[in-house]
C-alpha cells in the first residue's frame, strides 16, 4: 500500500463527514432565520380532536366519496400511462441537449402549477388533470429511463454484430436487461401518481384532495379520516392491480370511459391567455417597437425580482435546505425498524406499516394538518416535508441494508448501528438524500398554497389576482431555481464519488 | 507468395489512461493462423485482444472474457443475437416474441455440439458458469464469421470437453486468435503460440517448436 493510497482511504470517509456537517451547520443557521414558532394556543385541543377522527372515520356519503375515489384513480392511472411512452421516447434522444432541456423543464414545475397554468385553458376539465399530471411526469420518467439505460451493462450491446439494426439491438441487448428496473421505478410512480391526483383536488378538481381539504376545514375529522383511509385502501390496493398485469388495459379503458370528457374548448380563448394574459403587463397592447414599453419592462421585472421573486427564492432555499438536512435525521432514525440487521420479522412488519403510511400521505396533506395543530409558520411545512421524504429514504436504505453481510460476531444494538452500518450505508445514504434535494425543492415550492412565504405562495397568489403574468414569471423562477439545484447536486454526488443513480442492492 | 496481414500492429502501446498494459508491441496476423495466447494475469491478453477486435468486428466473432449475455433472456435468444445483423427488425421482433422454426433448428442443432440442447428455454441467470461461457460461444459461433477471438473461452469447462470445443472453434473458423492459461491444450490445438508478459512479446514461435517445459518461463 503507498502512502497515497492511504491518505485517499482517510480522506473519502472525512470528506463525507465533513460534508455532511456542513449541511447540518447551515441548516441550524437557517433555523434561525426561519419562522418555525408554534402559533396555535393548543396545539394539543385540536391534535385531540384529529385523532377522535381518525377513531371514528365517517363514512357518511360513501357514495360521493368512491366517486372521487375512482376519478383519483383515474387522472393518476390516464396520467401515467400518458406519460410513460411520451418519457420512454424522450429517454431515448436523452443525447440531445434540448431534450434534456426540456425534460429539467417540464420536470421543474410541479404538477399543481401545471394544473394552475392548464386551468386557464381548458377550465376544471379532465384534460387539465390529466395533462397536469403527464407533462411533468414525461419529464421524470424521460430522466430516469435514460438513467436506468445509461447504467445498464453495455457489454451486450458492444458485442453485437456490427451492422445490427438499432430497433433489433434495442430489443435484444438492452431492453431485457432494464426492463425489471423501468417496471418498478413506474409502479412506484404510479403511486405518486395517485398522491398527486389526490392533491389536484386542492385546486378544485374533483379528486379526494377536494373532499379533504373541505373537511379539514370544516374541522369535520370523521369524514377527513375516511377519506384518508379510502386512500390508504386505494395506495395498498395498487400492488395487486399489478399481480395482474393484463387487466390494466381494462383499467385504463374504465378509467377512460368513467371521466367526463366534454370539452369546452375556445381556441379564442387560448389565443387571449397565451397572447395576453401571459404576456408581462408592461408588453400589453403596447408597440414592441417603443422603447418607452420595454423599459417599463425591465421596470416591472426589477419590481418582481427584488420584491416577491427574492424573498420567495430565499424562503424556498432556505426550507428546502433544513427540510433536507431534516429529511435526512428522520431516514436515520426510521432505516432500522425495516431492516433485518437490527429486527426480527413481526418488529419489521410494524415499521414498513409505518414507513408506507407515513409515505403514503400526500406531503401538502401532512402539511396541512400540520398547519391546523401548529399554526402558520415554516414548522408543518418542514415537519411535513421531512417524514414523507424520510419515509422513503428510509424503505430505500432500509432494503439496502439488509443485503449487508456482517461477520458472524458483528457487535449488537447501538455499537452495530454506529460502527456496523452506518459507515456502509452512508455512501448511498448521501446519494439518495441529494438525489431526493430537487424533489423536496419542488414540493417545498407548492407548499405556499398553504400560506408559507415560499416562491409557491406568490405564484398561488398571483393566479387568484388573476394576474398571470406575475404567476408566469414566477413560475419560470422556480422553474430555474429548481434547475440551479439539481445540477448542483449532481455536481455534488460526482465529486463525492456516489452512485450516479442509486439502486437499492 | 506475399499477402498482406488480417491484422497488423506496429510500434503500439495499448491502455487505459496514462499507464500502456502493452508497450511498443510488434505483430502481424495472417488469414488461416491458428494461434495461442498465452501469459499470468494482468500481462495484456484482454487488451491486446480487444484491440485485434476493434480493427476488424465485421469479420470477427468474440468471446470475452465477461461472456456479455443478457440475463433474463433465454439461452436461445441469446445465441440468436450473433445473426441480429442478417435480419430486418420485423422478423427479429417476432423472433424474440415467438421463435420461427428456422432459427429454432438451427440453434438447436449448435447447442446440441456444445452439450446445452436441453437448456434452450432457460433464462441464462439460470445456468451455471460453465454452461453460460457455452452460451457465449454458441453466439459467437452462430455469427458464422471467418475470424475467431477468444478471451479464455473455455476457462469454466472440464479438460476433455475444452479440447472438443476449441477443435469445433478450430473446423469453424479461418482464423482463429485464443488467450489460454492451460500451456497443454495451447500447444496441442494451436500452430503459433505467442507469450505476453508485462505487457511485452517474449516468446512468438510455432508451437510444433515448443515443449510445456520451455513456456514455463512466461509465468515466472
Amino acid at each position: 500500500m503507498t502512502p497515497h493510497r492511504t491518505r485517499d482511504a482517510i480522506a473519502s470517509a472525512t470528506r463525507l463527514s465533513r460534508i455532511s456537517l456542513a449541511f447540518v451547520v447551515l441548516a441550524a443557521l437557517g433555523l434561525l432565520l426561519a419562522d418555525i414558532e408554534i402559533h396555535t394556543a393548543n396545539p394539543w385541543l385540536e391534535l385531540g380532536r384529529i385523532g377522535r377522527g381518525l377513531l371514528s372515520p365517517d363514512f357518511w356519503s360513501l357514495e360521493l366519496f368512491l366517486e372521487a375515489l375512482l376519478n383519483t384513480f383515474a387522472f393518476a392511472l390516464l396520467g401515467v400511462a400518458l406519460a410513460v411512452p411520451v418519457g420512454g421516447l424522450l429517454a431515448l434522444c436523452f443525447k440531445w441537449r434540448l431534450v434534456r432541456l426540456y425534460c429539467a423543464f417540464s420536470r421543474s414545475i410541479h404538477e399543481l402549477f401545471w394544473a394552475l397554468l392548464l386551468l386557464q385553458v381548458f377550465g376544471l376539465s379532465t384534460l387539465t388533470g390529466v395533462l397536469a399530471i403527464a407533462i411533468p411526469y414525461a419529464g421524470i420518467f424521460a430522466k430516469v429511463y435514460a438513467e436506468i439505460l445509461e447504467e445498464s451493462d453495455p457489454q451486450a450491446w458492444q458485442l453485437l454484430p456490427p451492422g445490427s439494426a438499432g430497433l433489433s439491438s434495442f430489443l435484444y441487448a438492452r431492453l431485457p436487461q432494464v426492463y425489471p428496473h423501468l417496471k418498478s421505478y413506474t409502479q412506484y410512480r404510479l403511486e405518486c401518481g395517485i398522491r398527486s391526483s389526490a392533491v389536484l383536488g386542492f385546486i378544485g378538481l374533483p379528486t379526494l384532495g377536494f373532499h379533504l381539504e373541505t373537511a379539514f376545514k370544516q374541522g369535520l375529522y370523521s369524514q377527513a379520516a375516511a377519506l384518508l383511509y379510502l386512500f390508504f385502501l386505494l395506495i395498498f390496493s395498487l400492488r395487486s392491480l399489478f399481480g395482474r398485469r393484463w387487466l390494466l388495459p381494462l383499467y385504463l379503458l374504465g378509467a377512460m370511459l368513467w371521466l367526463p370528457w366534454q370539452q369546452q374548448f375556445d381556441w379564442g380563448l387560448m389565443i387571449r391567455f397565451i397572447s395576453e394574459d401571459l404576456l408581462p403587463a408592461p408588453l400589453r397592447g403596447q408597440a414592441l417597437s417603443d422603447p418607452h414599453s420595454w423599459s417599463n419592462l425591465g421596470d416591472w421585472c426589477w419590481m418582481l425580482l427584488t420584491g416577491q421573486a427574492a424573498q420567495g427564492v430565499v424562503n424556498t432555499l432556505l426550507l428546502s435546505l433544513i427540510a433536507m438536512v431534516a429529511t435526512g435525521l428522520v431516514t436515520l432514525l426510521l432505516f432500522p425498524l425495516i431492516s433485518s440487521q437490527f429486527l426480527r420479522r413481526p418488529g419489521r412488519t410494524a415499521g414498513h406499516l409505518l414507513l408506507v403510511m407515513l409515505r403514503s400521505i400526500p406531503e401538502l396533506m401532512l402539511a396541512f394538518v400540520a398547519l391546523l395543530v401548529l399554526g402558520p409558520s415554516m414548522l408543518p411545512a418542514l415537519l411535513a416535508l421531512a417524514l414523507h421524504n424520510g419515509a422513503i429514504i428510509a424503505h430505500l436504505i432500509g432494503r439496502y441494508s439488509d443485503a449487508l453481510v456482517l461477520r458472524e460476531d458483528a457487535s449488537r444494538g447501538v455499537n452495530r448501528y454506529l460502527f456496523e452500518v452506518l459507515p456502509r450505508i452512508y455512501r448511498q445514504f448521501l446519494a439518495f438524500l441529494f438525489y431526493r434535494w430537487e424533489v423536496i425543492l419542488r414540493e417545498t415550492a407548492i407548499l405556499g398554497i398553504l400560506g408559507i412565504h415560499t416562491l409557491g405562495f406568490f405564484i398561488d397568489s398571483a393566479f387568484e389576482e388573476l394576474r398571470f403574468d406575475r404567476a408566469l414569471f414566477l413560475i419560470l423562477i422556480a422553474a430555474a431555481l429548481n434547475m440551479g439545484v439539481d445540477s448542483f447536486a449532481r455536481w455534488l454526488r460526482l465529486r463525492l464519488q456516489l452512485s450516479h443513480f442509486p439502486q437499492p442492492r | 507468395m506475399q499477402t498482406a496481414p488480417l491484422f497488423k500492429l506496429r510500434n503500439q502501446s495499448l491502455g487505459y489512461g496514462a499507464q500502456p498494459v502493452l508497450q511498443n508491441l510488434n505483430l502481424s496476423i495472417y488469414a488461416g493462423e491458428k494461434i495461442a495466447l498465452i501469459g499470468t494475469s494482468g500481462s495484456g491478453k484482454s487488451t491486446l485482444l480487444k484491440r485485434l477486435y476493434s480493427q476488424q468486428p465485421q469479420r470477427c466473432a468474440i468471446v470475452p472474457q465477461q461472456l456479455g449475455l443478457v440475463p433474463i433472456l433465454s439461452l436461445f435468444h441469446n445465441i440468436y443475437m450473433g445473426q441480429l445483423h442478417q435480419h430486418s427488425n420485423l422478423y427479429n421482433l417476432i423472433n424474440l416474441i415467438s421463435p420461427r422454426a428456422k432459427p429454432r433448428q438451427q440453434i438447436q442443432a449448435l447447442a446440441a455440439q456444445l452439450g446445452l440442447d436441453t437448456l434452450l428455454w432457460h433464462s441464462v441467470d439460470q445456468l451455471s458458469g460453465g454452461q453460460q461461457q457455452r452460451t457465449a460461444l454458441g453466439r459467437a459461433l452462430y455469427r458464422h464469421c471467418p475470424v475467431f477471438i477468444g478471451d479464455e473461452p473455455v476457462s469454466s469447462v472440464d479438460e476433455l470437453q475444452s479440447q472438443a470445443l476449441l477443435q469445433l472453434i478450430n473446423q469453424q473458423h479461418d482464423t482463429v486468435v485464443v488467450a489460454l492459461h492451460d500451456r497443454e491444450l495451447a500447444l496441442q490445438n494451436y500452430q503459433r503460440i505467442i507469450g505476453l508478459k508485462q505487457g511485452q512479446v517474449v516468446l512468438d514461435a510455432p508451437s510444433a517448436s515448443l515443449s510445456s517445459e520451455q513456456l514455463a518461463f512466461i509465468y515466472q
